[in-house]
């Protein structure tokens, strides 16, 4: 098999705006810099961020560190205000690994997947469905996948692994 | 497909990330109810409709999702440059193509 698709383990996943001064308190209370660039992140051990836009951010971690990043947010919202919303449970996510890895993202994402380079991710396109694609090494891919779009993207990506496996 | 270099993103990718959001620098009257039915008319609906260099937005609708601007040919389908939105309108760049 030149490629593997699995759904991956739910995780705690939040969408985080803010701006101007209020980034680098933000980061303070996370523990990391957030990254500043689109489609860069930063880790501290299982909190994530990944830059999406300008002021645009998506931090992943283990569930049971849910509540307290969240809390660690609200103590400083009164001096670094932020928008943190919960969106743990709108997507879900594909990990897509092994040498065919990229060519079979290539079905379906029209960016040139070899300019995604290791520990980058970014928001693009698979076949019509927004999704942020994760590129956690050479043949490995994260895709988070809106809920509702699965059923279309799951299918698609088995197909072309049938494709692929046939040698097409 | 068209490649489309976004400001935010500094990067050049593929236009399907993209979505065209209508001609650029149109100022919104800032007191409507002091504009005349053809001042309104023409804020609403009338555009330079160029045949050449047209100033344009754009969306990086999949992708850092910011709306910027654009110069690009409407004849030989170009992009001349790109540039954030909010930024003053730029002069032409000297030679087509000269991004
Ligand atoms: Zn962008």
């Amino acid at each position: 098999m030149q490629v593997t698709v699995e759904e991956l383990a739910p995780v705690a996943r939040f969408s985080l705006r803010v701006r101007d001064k209020g980034v680098a308190a933000v980061g303070k209370a996370l523990g990391l810099t957030l990254p500043g660039r689109i489609g860069e992140r930063a880790d501290r051990g299982d909190l994530t961020a990944l830059c999406l836009g300008p002021d645009e951010w998506v931090l992943t971690a283990p569930e049971d560190a849910r509540d307290r990043i969240a809390a660690d947010l609200a103590a400083i919202y009164a001096r670094a205000p932020h928008s943190l919303t919960d969106i743990s449970d709108r997507e879900i996510s594909l990990r897509i690994a092994g040498p065919a890895a990229a060519t079979l993202l290539s079905i379906g994402c029209p960016r040139d997947l070899d300019r995604l380079e290791p520990g980058r991710g970014v928001r693009t396109l698979f076949d019509s469905a927004t999704v942020v694609l994760w590129r956690d090494g050479p043949e490995a891919f994260r895709m988070d996948v809106w809920r509702s779009f699965v059923p279309h993207v799951r299918p698609l990506l088995e197909i072309g692994q049938e494709e692929l496996a046939a040698g097409l | 497909m068209l490649l489309i270099h976004c400001p935010y993103c500094d990067e050049t990718l593929p236009e399907a990330e993209f979505a065209y959001a209508g001609e650029a620098h149109i100022a919104r009257p800032a007191d409507p109810m002091a504009t005349s039915d053809e001042e309104w008319r023409d804020f609403l609906f009338i555009r330079t409709n160029a045949k050449g260099p047209h100033y344009e937005r754009w969306r990086h609708v999949h992708g850092c999702g910011r709306f910027f601007n654009a110069i690009r040919d409407t004849v030989s389908d170009r992009f001349l440059m790109t540039y954030k939105a909010g930024e003053a309108r730029p002069a032409l760049p000297a030679k087509e193509g000269a991004e």
